[in-house]
């Protein structure tokens, strides 16, 4: 579904992505795991179409979308839940949602928007108030949900447990089970490690921009080496 | 008492244009984090088009609304030739480019138009209404009201409209909106075009009370500048307030202290909200853009 073939981009003259190369199967929940700085938000950003790269290619269903700029990715149903959350803090919880739908004009009814407020209740009783007045778990669930009202094919996930309690990262990792069990693809990136790779099927470990090793879920929860740096054990 | 409503009177008519100018700044600032000096260039364009297009025969109402088309047609220009090109670019650079294209579009208006000033009869004639003592010209009625309907139009379409969401989430966030499928740089190119038609009309309405010519941009500019960091800068509320606020402070200044401090009021309010306050008085937290 997707194929990354050695992407690299650089911020002035500092590398951040060397030669990446990877790939998304249709179904698949992958992990992305990495220390801070290895590279993860920017190999993200690339996918999306919001940081530029130097080289590689982007194959997303086929295409070549590497040169397409950032709405028309979303339009093919490449939808990104930023790091941070970044969230429209002025706008309503509603606007916030309904922005999410921004390329879906036609479909943009109730239904979506229903679906999302059933997963995630705390939303419709805040409706109407700004996305500023919610606290870090309700942002959260509102980055999700508006990437979920984008008719997501493949969802990329910036480090969603970010400074969040642990049950809420758990209700997080629930839903984004059960989205990928309604079809919708999934490319993790998470500094928690052990949360990611127990709903993952696949993972890669990103080193200083480059990949460094992949497996399943499984290979890796075993493998020494991110057991030292990752999982902390 | 008469002379203050007249003082009350000017100094909201004057006062609306800052408003005007002042929101097509504030537009501009939030879809795209740049400081247009050429603002004030629009404004010009509204009323001399509106004038030569008159002049060459054109019934009044189409002549405005060919100025109108003019300073959109300036605004894209704007956008597509100088901005876009230099969308990497800090603000300050940004900045310099906007008070070059200012000095074109001025040095174009003068080549084109002439170096004369101009007047548009009144749209309800030039007699002066008589109000507790004050005389008004009923044109400044058709300047409050057409402020008042811009404003309007201005909040329903940004609190109403799809477009105009993604235009705030945008200003909110420009990352996010990308990530959402907004395209930003056609967010852009919609505020310069708005921004330019708002600042056009802003021109044709004030000039059968003030006259206008090709060099009244640069001053219009930098007063709109003091009402949006009066305002606090990016609040379009704040833009209408902040203007109308400088304008009646500038004709209080001219009318009780005199009429060669109107001009240094602006500077004077400028210098105080910067020191005292400088996220003016509807600013949010810190403008992070500038």
């Amino acid at each position: 579904m997707l194929r990354v073939a050695g992407l690299s981009s650089a911020y002035g003259r500092v590398h951040a992505l060397r030669g990446v190369t990877l790939e998304v199967e249709s179904g698949e929940i992958v992990a992305l795991l990495g220390s801070n700085g290895a590279g993860k938000t920017t190999l993200l950003r690339a996918i999306s179409g919001v940081q530029p790269i130097k080289g590689g290619q982007v194959h997303f269903e086929g295409a070549a979308i590497e040169r397409e700029r950032p709405h028309r990715r979303v339009a093919r149903g490449l939808i990104q839940v930023p790091e941070g959350r970044q969230v429209f803090a002025p706008l309503s919880v509603e606007d916030n949602l309904r922005l999410g739908a921004y390329r879906r004009r036609v479909v943009n009814g109730i239904e979506p928007l229903e679906r999302v407020y059933s997963i995630f209740p705390v939303l419709r009783e805040k409706r109407h108030s700004p996305a500023a007045s919610l606290s870090g778990g309700q942002q959260q669930m509102l980055a999700v949900g508006r990437a979920m009202m984008a008719g997501p094919r493949l969802l990329l996930l910036d480090e969603p447990s970010m400074g969040l309690a642990p049950i809420i990262v758990e209700q997080i990792f629930s839903v984004l089970v059960e989205l990928n069990k309604q079809g919708v693809t999934i490319l993790l990136v998470e500094q928690n490690a052990n949360a990611a790779l127990q709903i993952a099927t696949r993972a890669y470990v990103l080193e200083t921009g480059e990949i460094t090793l992949s497996g399943t879920g499984r290979e890796l929860l075993g493998d020494d080496r991110v057991r030292a740096a990752y999982l902390g054990l | 008492m008469a002379e203050f409503l007249q003082f009350t009177s000017s100094g909201l008519t004057v006062g609306a244009v800052y408003a005007l100018v002042a929101l097509g700044f504030t537009l501009i600032f939030n879809a795209s984090g740049v400081v247009n000096f050429a603002q004030g260039e629009f404004v010009m364009l509204g009323g001399m088009g509106t004038v030569f297009a008159a002049a060459a025969g054109v019934p009044l109402p189409l002549a405005a609304l060919l100025a109108v088309a003019l300073a959109v047609v300036a605004g894209l220009l704007l956008d597509g030739l100088a901005i876009r090109p230099a969308r990497q670019a800090g603000p300050i650079v940004l900045i310099i480019i906007t008070i070059g294209a200012a000095l074109v579009i001025r040095g174009l208006a003068q080549v084109f138009f002439d170096k004369e000033f101009h007047k548009l009869p009144g749209f309800s004639g030039d007699a002066s209404i008589h109000i507790g003592g004050a005389a008004v010209l009923p044109q400044t009625f058709w300047v409050l009201a057409g402020t008042l309907a811009i404003f309007s139009g201005m909040w329903w379409f940004m609190t109403r409209t799809m477009t105009g969401k993604a235009l705030r989430a945008t200003a909110a966030n420009r990352l996010a909106a990308e990530l959402v499928g907004i395209d930003t740089r056609l967010v852009t190119t919609l505020a310069f075009a708005v921004s330019a038609g708002i600042g056009a009309v802003a021109g044709i309405l004030i000039t059968p009370i003030t006259l206008t010519n090709y060099d009244i941009g640069t001053m219009l500019a930098l007063k709109a500048f003091v009402a949006s960091v009066l305002g606090g800068m990016g609040n379009p509320i704040g833009a209408v307030v902040g203007g109308l606020l400088l304008g009646l402070l500038e004709a209080f200044a001219a009318g009780y202290l005199s009429s060669s401090y109107k001009d240094a009021a602006a500077i004077v309010v400028l210098l105080l909200v910067l020191f005292a306050m400088p996220s003016g008085l509807f600013g949010s937290k810190s403008v992070e853009r500038v």
